[in-house]
């Protein structure tokens, strides 16, 4: 049997915003207190009005131009039915006609093959969330309760075209939104707590003899995890393929089914639908006026845009010579870890040399201390200063591990650390890389000269280059700091000579 | 016309329970209603921008800040049960 998978997402993103979208109750996180964050706006009661929170939008149309959806200069709010106690007007204030963007696209890097895909984006649209429901798990049938705190908090609806072709794609993509999401600081996209929820909309394209046949749409919902992704469109076009196997039907033969995703058992199964006639029945919200924005405010906007991970990748392989690898692993690490290498790569000028120390010894210590880049407690323009000396050869780069560990000592004493401890640290231990060729002559004549060297002396001079190392080594310990290459070279010309 | 079909999807999605008599009345109703608006059907609006919203108004919004909630008590005050932290409302089937 050879088939084809169709896979579509829809990801739900709570807006990093004070308040939520049309009234002043806040916007956080907080099951352990249900229903403090209410107020007649979001419970739904007559009388009550909605009105626009402005940073929720304009968070909307920043995250649109970081995914290359075109804005709208007119965009309006309509009710969508919804009867479910989460939600106590018994609709939903969504976009439906005019949202304020579509037609976008996110670019995805698959793992295992490297390939470089382009998921295009139908929409992004802005509308409200719903409340929380609990549902008795005891099967005796008690109560749902029911927290209205999530009510109407701002959440951006994002949709794919059904571009996906594999479950690894669709991890990815969903992986790269994230990390977009949180570049652009729009959303914390913290999946445990629900603020980035995804659903996956999964059929196949069945050959047979040579036509492209398509299977029944499957929603799988309560996607909340990048792992959950991944297994639960597995699991689904494993399913539906038996399923093609054994019934045979085709789109449109039996209605669009809704599933849910057991992550412990690991399979998907099948919920009872919201509405028996899903009809929503969209109008336009007489109580919400459209908005329509200048070319001028897109700008505004746009300038408050960083410089993207996709972009960054690209430059720190192109510009700055890293592997596509290290560029990775640096630009997955988030906007902080990012900003701080561009930091310190730009005060020392060598991309590489910030690679391999930012990918081992600064990330070594961050796990080590269970800290995050913000908190690193060397500031990147000090670190700079240390590498910028291991690239002009002031130091080697064993020295700057001293430098760099005597800096991490001083802050751990709770002390501030800047370029002028990187100098004096240092002065104080000698680090400074002996650049007197008359010192390091007489070290090496002194080296030469000491009685127990008489037989490595003899062994160089017969020819066993190898036996120079442990001159070296006492030269070196007799400068502090010298470049191992010059002494080696300096040592063979006097013994040849 | 409307169907008695298309009557009894209305009547469903706005949790209205009618009875056969009642069914037939409320259709012949809605279609003497929907005969009165028809008339609106005869004006040319080829030419007519479609209205998103009957103020000529755009652009009302609010700045993001925080006011103050309802204390929990009085969010659910009007609540017909509660066990004094949540809603509780009959369980809603999720599963199958």
């Amino acid at each position: 049997m050879e088939f084809t998978p169709i896979i579509g997402l829809e990801v739900h993103v709570q807006l990093l915003t004070k308040s939520k979208l049309f009234c002043g109750c806040a916007n956080f996180f907080n099951p352990d207190n249900p229903n403090v964050q209410t107020c007649p706006v979001c419970l739904g009661l007559p009388g009550s009005l909605p009105v626009m929170n402005r940073e929720a939008l304009r968070l909307s149309q920043k995250t649109a131009m970081a995914l290359n959806l075109n804005l709208a200069h007119f965009t309006k709010w309509d009710r969508k039915q919804y009867y479910y106690p989460d939600l106590p007007k018994a609709y939903q204030i969504s976009q439906f006609d005019l949202p304020f963007s579509y037609d976008g696209w996110v670019e995805v890097v698959l793992p295992s093959t490297g390939e470089v895909t382009r998921v295009r984006l139908i929409r992004a649209h802005l509308e409200e969330d719903a409340g929380k429901n609990i549902h008795d798990e005891s099967g005796r049938g008690a109560d749902s309760k029911v927290d209205l705190n999530r009510t109407g908090t701002p959440l951006l609806e994002i949709v794919t075209e059904p571009d996906i072709r594999s479950s690894e794609q669709a991890r990815v993509f969903l992986e790269e939104l994230r990390l977009l999401l949180r570049y652009i600081e729009v959303s914390d996209c913290n999946m445990q707590e629900g603020s980035l929820r995804c659903d996956a909309n999964v059929n196949l394209h069945v050959q047979e003899n040579g036509e492209a046949i398509p299977t029944p749409i499957v929603e799988v919902k309560n996607l909340n995890s990048f792992r959950g992704v991944e297994a639960a469109v597995e699991y689904e076009i494993k399913r539906q393929s038996k399923a093609w196997q054994t019934d045979h039907k085709r789109l449109g033969e039996v209605p669009k089914e809704t599933r849910g995703w057991d992550a412990e058992r690991g399979l998907t199964f099948a919920q009872r639908g919201k509405e028996d006639a899903a009809d929503y029945r969209y109008f336009p919200d007489p109580d919400l006026v459209p908005v329509i924005t200048t070319d001028e405010q897109f700008d505004e906007i746009r300038a408050t845009l960083c410089v993207l991970p996709a972009t960054r990748r690209t430059r720190y392989v192109k510009e700055l010579g890293l592997s596509v690898y290290d560029a990775g692993v640096i630009v997955d690490q988030g906007r902080e870890f990012a900003d701080y290498f561009d930091e310190v790569s730009t005060v020392c000028g060598d991309g590489k040399q910030t690679a391999n120390w930012l990918t081992q010894d600064v990330q070594r210590e961050l796990n080590e201390r269970k800290i995050q880049i913000g908190e690193f407690a060397i500031p990147a323009a000090v670190l700079g200063s240390v590498l910028q000396r291991i690239v002009n050869g002031d130091i080697t780069i064993k020295s700057g591990r001293d430098v760099f560990t005597e800096l991490l000592t001083r802050t751990d004493d709770g002390k501030n650390v800047s370029v002028e401890s990187v100098d004096s640290i240092i002065a104080n231990k000698g680090l400074g890389k002996e650049q007197d060729t008359g010192k390091i002559d007489a070290a090496i004549q002194t080296v030469i000269d000491n009685e127990r060297n008489a037989k490595a002396v003899e062994d160089v001079r017969s020819g066993k280059h190898q036996a120079v190392g442990p001159l070296i080594g006492q030269v070196m310990r007799d400068l502090k700091g010298a470049d191992p290459g010059s002494v080696r070279q300096m040592i063979i010309d006097k013994l040849m000579s | 016309m409307l169907s008695p079909e298309d009557v009894q999807k209305v009547a469903t999605l706005a949790r209205l329970k009618l009875s056969t008599e009642e069914l037939q009345q409320v259709s012949r109703q809605l279609d003497g209603i929907l005969d009165y608006v028809a008339v609106l059907n005869e004006v040319d609006v080829s030419n007519v921008e479609p209205m998103a919203h009957v103020a000529d108004v755009a652009n009302a919004f609010r700045e993001d800040e925080v006011r103050a909630s309802l204390p929990r008590e009085e969010s659910l005050s009007n609540a017909p049960k509660t066990d004094g932290k949540y809603f509780l409302v009959p369980q809603i089937l999720e599963t199958a």
